[in-house]
């Protein structure tokens, strides 16, 4: 039995899967050994049931993640917070600091006060998803299993992280193996 | 003076009077780990990274600040010790705003180098996210409050290698913050000399150069510990000057 692999993207940069990309060749051993069955680069909609493991790239930084993550949590074996703004809030949580204001500011600084046309904050219910009081990291959240700090983790780390959830040990990370930012 | 002997992780060690238990580990070759110790101005265990247990008392105690005496046994290292040095760490990180990916001394830095000592992979405490400002009205050195661990290395080396007394604590616990003279803008400042001192001495990112990115803040501690040695030993040697 293939193990049930997915990754997801929350609030962050994408840098995290550029990384996991990097893997190289280890991409292709890893498609003997996994069925990727939800992420941003495979063209699923929905989060399937019954995963054994799925990598958290992103904080939580709108009703969107919060809803996705709850679901991603009820229907999955094991969680890994990959990378810095999943396992800190990084750069995405530097609002918080700004109060409980800072919504409202972070938008208007953004979409109004830096805009050259059509100076307006985007929105439509439904659509796009209105951000959350303050940006939290995963497993404020939710409970994760283990966690893979780095902005983003180079893809060695990654390697080294997924080799041995593979292989169904706890994972180590030590000396080379840890580092934020 | 009168000598002491005690036992440091099993090792019968022999220390000066008056000597501390970290004195007394780092000249036996033994390593605990320490934030806010600075060598060349006085301890003030102010971060307890370097809690020890000692046979007889309840409390750990910080190494940098107990003196040693007769007949003491000391341990540095236990589960018990690993688990407070971790949760102090995981305390610093949550109390200030950390931002590794985006501070001048990511890589550089002895928050970071200790939470890795520890195995520490992520906070299990609530962020605070308080807010901070910056001064970077200095024309050669900016402070990022957000990045500062309080170990107050910035107010022992100006007050007392410096001798200029610019820099000082207020406030109370979380809410203390390291200030200019009497809390003014760092820039208007008489009594700064511009010496630079303090930003050698900080353990993070909180003091830096103006013009630095991420990164970039490499601490030169060689013309610290050549004015102490100049100090102590009466001995003007350079090491990489």
């Amino acid at each position: 039995m293939k193990i049930r692999l997915a990754t997801v993207w929350l609030g962050g940069c994408a840098g995290c899967h550029m990384s996991f990309l990097d893997l190289d060749e280890f991409l292709i051993d890893l498609a003997d050994a996994v069925d990727l069955v939800y992420s941003p680069v495979v063209d699923v909609k929905d989060y399937p049931e019954n995963v054994d493991l799925c990598l958290i790239e992103g904080a939580v930084c709108n009703e969107d993640n919060l809803e996705i993550l709850h679901k991603i949590r009820a229907r999955t074996k094991v969680l890994v917070s990959f990378g810095d703004c999943a396992v800190t809030g990084n750069v995405p949580a530097m609002r918080n600091p700004f109060g409980i204001d800072n919504v409202e500011n972070v938008l208007q600084r953004a979409y109004i006060e830096n805009a050259q046309n059509n100076p307006s904050v985007p929105k439509a219910d439904g659509i796009v998803p209105q951000l959350l009081e303050n940006v939290r990291p995963v497993h404020e959240m939710v409970s994760v299993e283990y966690f893979l700090p780095g902005c983003p983790p180079p893809a060695a780390r990654i390697k080294s992280l997924v080799a041995q959830l593979l292989a169904g040990s706890v994972p180590k990370q030590e000396g080379e193996q840890l580092k934020f930012g | 003076m009168a000598a002491k002997t005690l036992t440091i992780d099993g090792k019968q060690i022999s220390a000066e009077e008056g000597a501390t238990v970290l004195q007394a580990a780092t000249e036996a070759g033994i390593k605990i780990p320490t934030l806010c110790h600075l060598e060349g101005v006085y301890d003030i265990g102010a971060c307890r990274l370097c809690i020890v247990e000692i046979t007889g008392i309840p409390k750990l105690l910080p190494a940098c600040t107990t003196k040693v005496s007769e007949g003491m046994d000391v341990k540095t290292d236990s589960e018990r010790l690993r688990k407070y040095r971790r949760m102090i760490l995981e305390l610093l990180f949550a109390e200030r705003n950390h931002v590794c990916a985006v501070c001048v001394s990511n890589g550089h830095c002895e928050l970071q180098t200790l939470a890795y000592s520890q195995g520490m992979e992520h906070v299990r405490y609530d962020y605070t996210f308080p807010k901070w400002n910056m001064d970077i009205t200095h024309r050669l050195f900016g402070m990022d409050h957000n990045r500062c661990v309080l170990c107050n290395r910035c107010v022992r080396v100006c007050w007392h290698i410096e001798g200029a007394g610019t820099k000082n604590v207020s406030g109370r616990g979380a809410k203390s913050k390291i200030i200019t003279d009497l809390n003014m803008p760092w820039g208007d400042s008489d009594s700064c000399t511009e010496c630079g001192k303090c930003v050698m001495s900080c353990p993070t990112g909180a003091l830096f150069n103006k013009g630095s990115t991420v990164g970039e803040m490499e601490r030169d501690r060689n013309k610290l510990e050549f004015i102490v040695t100049a100090r102590e030993k009466k001995q003007w040697i350079a090491a990489d000057l």
